[in-house]
């Protein structure tokens, strides 16, 4: 069996991103676990380049691993947790309980993807991922819920100032 | 390469943010693991996109981090507002709608 130079970069990428998912979810302070999903959101990225999704993994790094995770380091640093902030995990009962939920959804999942057939690959056309594929299916296929996405941002920025804001 | 590995890998991600919602008690290492299954779902579109070779996939991943991004900007502005009345962030102390 010879070995690809995509299943390399696959595991290159996969292995380290479920790492610092991990990471994410093990660490107690949330500075920590904000690195780590940056570092995680980098790593996706790679993996997207893969599936040949070349705009998608270019705004992957622009709006989650700029903008998104600003925004939380933002939070954090505005908050001033302390050492004494730092929140006491619910009891061992509840963690094994979620975990094994959690294997469950992972088997159902399993079941799925056995059934999925995805083994037969298309032959993508020589633009499939770039600004110019995905630009023009979102500007006439998915022209509404583009427009709506619009919409929604504005309303998330004015609904997020009121929100946040003590007196306006 | 089958498109296969690339779902193992986003449910497994996808599980992994899950746990994070369900045993995380900080409201915003919470909002990072929905972050995670939010990643987890735009993986899976992405990896059939490739299958089927249609760009659709893609622009369903570009409205996914567009929604992901007002999802975040609201719910911090949440936690926010939560840690100005309570002064806490701990998600099972907040729970005035159930008293």
């Amino acid at each position: 069996m010879s070995v690809t130079a995509e299943q390399v970069t696959f595991w290159v990428f996969a292995i380290p991103l479920v790492a610092t998912a991990i990471g994410v979810i093990m660490s107690r302070s949330p500075v920590y676990a904000a690195m780590n999903l940056v570092a995680a959101f980098f790593f996706l990225a790679g993996i997207y380049v893969l599936l040949v999704a070349h705009l998608i993994a270019f705004m992957q790094i622009l709006v989650y691993a700029g903008a998104v995770m600003v925004l939380f380091l933002f939070v954090i640093m505005l908050l001033s947790l302390g050492d004494e902030h730092l929140i006491k995990e619910p009891r061992r009962a509840m963690q094994l309980i979620g975990a094994l939920g959690v294997v469950l959804l992972v088997a159902v999942l399993a079941s799925a993807i056995a059934q999925a057939r995805t083994s037969e690959l298309a032959t993508l056309a020589a633009d499939f991922g770039t600004v110019k594929a995905v630009g023009r299916v979102l500007y006439t296929q998915f022209l509404l819920p583009f427009e709506v996405t619009s919409l929604l941002l504005l309303v998330a920025i004015v609904g997020a100032v009121v929100v946040a804001k003590e007196r306006i | 390469m089958p498109v296969e590995y690339y779902l193992w890998l986003a449910s497994i991600l996808f599980g992994i943010g899950l746990l994070g919602v369900l045993t995380k008690r900080n409201a915003l290492i919470l909002m990072m693991s929905v972050e995670l299954m939010l990643n987890a779902a735009n993986l899976t579109f992405l990896a059939f996109a490739r299958r089927s070779g249609d760009v659709a996939g893609h622009a369903i991943a570009f409205f996914v981090i567009a929604v992901a991004a007002a999802e975040a900007a609201v719910g911090l502005a949440v936690v926010i507002a939560i840690y100005r009345s309570r002064g806490a962030i701990n998600v099972d102390e907040v729970r005035v709608l159930s008293e």
